[in-house]
């Protein structure tokens, strides 16, 4: 059954069951978040999402107050403003800034809204812990005094991967996200995937990989399929000065139909062996058992040469190809081409059986 | 697969994992997997000898001892035809051969196959129930199952379970194989194998080949070529003198691999094209740069064959060269030009050869992608293969015999080896070994050996054993765990310096798929 509210002014109809942040947003109403993420379980804890429905004595989380007949919503009125401000001062309170250097600097949502509300400074001065805590993993950095416990990278955990390595450890202002028993990540049921950067919405988690090699916001992102196994994951290249530096992905399933953003180690933190040095730039020839330069002529010149003739002496059978199943689909068809009607033969195969 | 990985979180409401390690080898699959028994109570049964993540979460896990495949698979049938949970009505409708894979399942009751696969007949009987009676069931495969000496037979045995249960055709259910790398569909699909053309065309079809031959104005050969495994063979025995070797690593990756050295010594020239200075690439006569995914346009097409872009996110690097443009320079100098101006214009070609390419093009790959077969430019491609009826009409039964490993354990070799791969590393580890975090994280290899196999030889976590087949023998740091089956011993094959295909045997292939038995060799370990 469908139900009928206004929202800022303006009238929308929603199925009943409807939670106010989707009409609100469905209103065209821009509703800022923290802890609220689609594709988890509701947390309803950062307060963030606050609207003010007419003749209701407190301000409701959009989040997880579902949506009633006749509702009349205020998004942006003072009150709301207000809160959202505190809501960003009492995090401020706790939030070591150092945007400047941050990984998240220009995409982080803590920074968004205090631009967005004018917050520059926390009245809440008080006695501030660093949490700072070693975590010595080659992949994930966590940086306890960036984090608004917002406990999305807990839901990912547990909600993508399943892997349910973290959860929220003490309470009050001694609250952070900790393994159990607070030991290291490789002493944990972690595999490293880095959801919970994904779905982090500061800077508190971020990839040790990728670190000082370009914030993601300032990078190009191109969309491409993952190198690695037959799963097909849908990642997104970050580039910085025809330099690959990063991976992040994209979870809108039109663009990522097979993970919708979930990865795993190889794919999200597998991939500087694309700036190795040892990466091959020149055409080698081997002589007297030693590999020297070439161009690109000499090389190929002498190859065919050699092709030729083999062919020519032994015949095409003497001749074989291994094609591979790491490039495309567009060079498999060409070499299995260049085997079959440049050489002759069908000597053709792959590393599919093993 | 038959099927799409998101059934596997949405629609399947039993999964049978066989001869998989999910959530190491497709981690993304694993968690889809995971979800949908911890979320929607799917049921879930493994068999796997070793106590894989997935077997925490599994209804049913049958540590059965390697290579006893297709007895479990009867046993199961066994007990789904006696028991009346067989789907009558698909049997009748869609199938044939029912009959005489009936007469041979007979023998396999659960006590005869208990004893054949060292697992409980219960537990036989339970994960052919579960299996059985749930709406939609998916097997999932991948390595453990195929690389056997009996592979072929282990794959057929599978599907006879899909038919008669009518698990096919239908969200949820089928027949998956997990493929490991992320191209190896598309590499088939294109004819990179022996005996077909692009889409499974055998090379053997006069229609086919004279398809092939109007469109590449050049007589084909109308005999099968080698497979990988038999190519080097034949070098070995001096009749293959010259090979062509693109983006692969068989001096990790292929059995007994002094023999493989031995074979790429012999012949009179190799050229290879790669990214790295590989182990096979250092054993090359030309070595030709190419360039890694980040540096290419293109499609690959993953296990359930969605065919997507790949897209270049940088420049080449160095003075290496795109792939595509190397093999057509080098057809042109052997005198048969290509010339192409994109990757987009040879997927062209491809189309129109390829009918179940044929109604996909960049522009529609450009979001989702889509799986094929997509015969025309309206067809939105098929999620689900077999639905109305099988590419031959009906659905074969196979009768399978049970047949024992090639290589079984003796009083010098006593234990079973297995190889397979580590979440951290991915095949020959040309890549990932250079990947600074995957390296760090995990820079040698192990051999996992169970704590009553350790304590019966002295053994402790940690240290240096030696692993010996009739093959040869490397030194390995022992991981002691209790999650495998005692007479059965693991370690990874991604490490040069330490490879486990010094151990594996390249004499015995399955003898219609060419496939190595990487997952059973003989063999002992001892304190060095």
């Amino acid at each position: 059954m469908d139900i009928k509210l206004t929202i800022d002014g303006k009238e929308v109809v929603v199925p009943q069951g409807t939670m106010l942040i989707d009409a609100c947003r469905q209103a065209g109403a821009d509703i800022p978040t923290f802890c609220f993420d689609p594709d988890l379980k509701l947390a309803g804890s950062c307060r963030m999402c606050v609207v003010q429905p007419k003749g209701w004595r407190n301000l409701v989380a959009s989040c997880v107050t579902p949506a009633q007949n006749g509702m009349v919503i205020e998004t942006e009125s003072p009150d709301v403003i207000e809160a959202r401000k505190v809501v960003l001062e009492l995090m401020l309170a706790r939030h070591k800034l150092t945007c400047h250097t941050c990984e998240k600097d220009g995409e982080c949502n803590l920074q968004d809204y205090c631009y967005r509300y004018g917050v520059t400074e926390s009245r809440f001065v008080g006695k501030v812990h660093s949490l700072f805590k070693d975590d010595s993993n080659p992949f994930i950095e966590r940086d306890y005094d960036k984090c608004v416990m917002c406990t999305r990278c807990v839901r990912a955990c547990d909600e993508i991967t399943g892997a349910r390595a973290i959860n929220v450890m003490d309470r009050g202002h001694h609250a952070k996200i900790a393994t159990s028993f607070d030991g290291e990540l490789a002493d944990s049921p972690c595999v490293f995937c880095g959801q919970c950067i994904m779905v982090c919405p500061v800077g508190a988690l971020s990839s040790k990989i990728a670190a000082g090699k370009g914030k993601p916001a300032q990078n190009e992102k191109v969309l491409t399929t993952c190198t690695y196994c037959g799963t097909g994951c849908t990642l997104e290249l970050n580039v910085k000065n025809d330099k690959v530096v990063g991976v992040t992905s994209n979870r809108d399933p039109e663009w990522s139909p097979v993970n919708r953003g979930a990865l795993c180690v190889k794919g999200r933190f597998g991939w500087d062996f694309i700036n190795s040095p040892e990466r091959l730039t020149t055409p080698l020839i081997k002589e007297n058992g030693e590999f020297r330069e070439a161009s690109w002529d000499e090389a190929l010149n002498l190859a065919a040469q050699k092709i030729k003739g083999i062919k020519e002496g032994y015949g095409p059978d003497s001749l074989a190809m291994f094609s591979s199943a790491r490039i495309t689909n567009e060079e498999n068809y060409l070499a299995q081409k260049l085997m079959r009607a440049a050489i002759g033969s069908n000597n053709v195969d792959h590393c599919a059986r093993l | 697969m038959t099927n799409s990985i998101n059934e596997l979180e949405n629609d399947s409401k039993c999964i049978f994992l066989i001869g998989t390690n999910t959530t190491e080898n497709h981690p993304v699959i694993g968690y889809k997997i995971r979800q949908n028994v911890l979320k929607n109570g799917a049921k879930l049964i493994v068999a796997d000898p070793r106590r894989i993540e997935l077997a925490e979460l599994a209804d049913v896990y049958l540590p059965f001892q390697p290579g006893t495949d297709v007895a479990l698979f009867n046993g199961m049938m066994n007990v789904i035809i006696n028991e009346g949970l067989a789907d009558r009505e698909f049997i009748e409708n869609r199938t044939e051969g029912y009959e005489a894979m009936a007469e041979v399942v007979a023998k396999y009751t659960p006590e005869v196959v208990a004893e054949i696969c060292g697992v409980d007949a219960e537990d036989i009987r339970k994960a052919a129930r579960l299996y059985a009676e749930s709406e939609a069931a998916a097997v999932c495969y991948a390595m453990g199952l195929t690389q056997h000496s009996t592979g072929t037979d282990n794959v057929k045995s599978c599907c006879n379970l899909a038919l008669l249960t009518g698990n096919l055709g239908k969200p949820g259910a089928g027949v998956n194989p997990l493929r490991g790398q992320n191209n190896v569909q598309g590499a088939c699909d294109m004819g990179a194998l022996p005996v077909v053309f692009t889409a499974y065309q055998a090379v053997t079809n006069d229609e086919a080949r004279a398809k092939f031959e109007k469109a590449w104005g050049v007589e084909l050969s109308g005999s099968n070529g080698l497979t990988l495994t038999k190519a080097i063979n034949k070098a070995h025995e001096g009749e293959i003198k010259g090979m062509i070797v693109i983006g692969e690593n068989p001096m990790v990756s292929d059995p007994d691999l002094h023999h493989v050295e031995e074979a790429l010594d012999r012949l009179d020239f190799l050229l290879v094209q790669d990214i790295f200075l590989t182990e096979t690439a250092k054993k090359a006569d030309i070595v030709l740069p190419g360039v890694s995914f980040a540096e290419k346009d293109g499609t690959f097409t993953n296990t359930e064959r969605r065919v997507q872009r790949v897209r270049k996110a940088i420049s080449n690097i160095g003075d290496a060269r795109q792939d595509w443009e190397i093999i057509c320079d080098l057809s042109t100098r052997l005198g048969y030009p290509m010339s192409y101006n994109s990757p987009e214009e040879i997927f062209e070609e491809i189309r129109t050869l390829t009918p179940s390419y044929a109604g996909m093009t960049y522009a529609r790959l450009e979001g989702k992608g889509l799986p094929w077969p997509c015969p025309t430019e309206d067809h939105p491609g098929t999620p689900i293969l077999h639905k109305e009826k099988f590419n031959r009409g009906l659905g074969l039964f196979h009768a399978i015999e049970y047949i024992e490993p090639a290589e079984l354990p003796d009083d010098e070799y006593p234990i079973i080896l297995s190889t397979g791969r580590s979440l951290y590393h991915y095949h020959t580890g040309t890549m990932t070994r250079k990947a600074t975090g995957l390296h760090e994280f995990m820079p040698e290899n192990v051999i996992q050996i169970h704590t009553a196999l350790a304590q019966a030889k002295g053994i402790v976590d940690g240290e240096v054993v030696r692993v010996s087949t009739r093959r040869g023998s490397i030194d390995l740091k022992a991981e002691v765990i209790d999650g495998i089956r005692e007479d059965v011993i693991f370690t990874y094959f991604h490490f040069a310096e330490a490879a486990a295909n010094q151990l594996t045997n390249s004499d015995v292939l399955d003898p219609v798929a060419g496939i190595p038995e990487y997952k059973v060799s003989a063999a002992r370990i001892e304190k060095i």
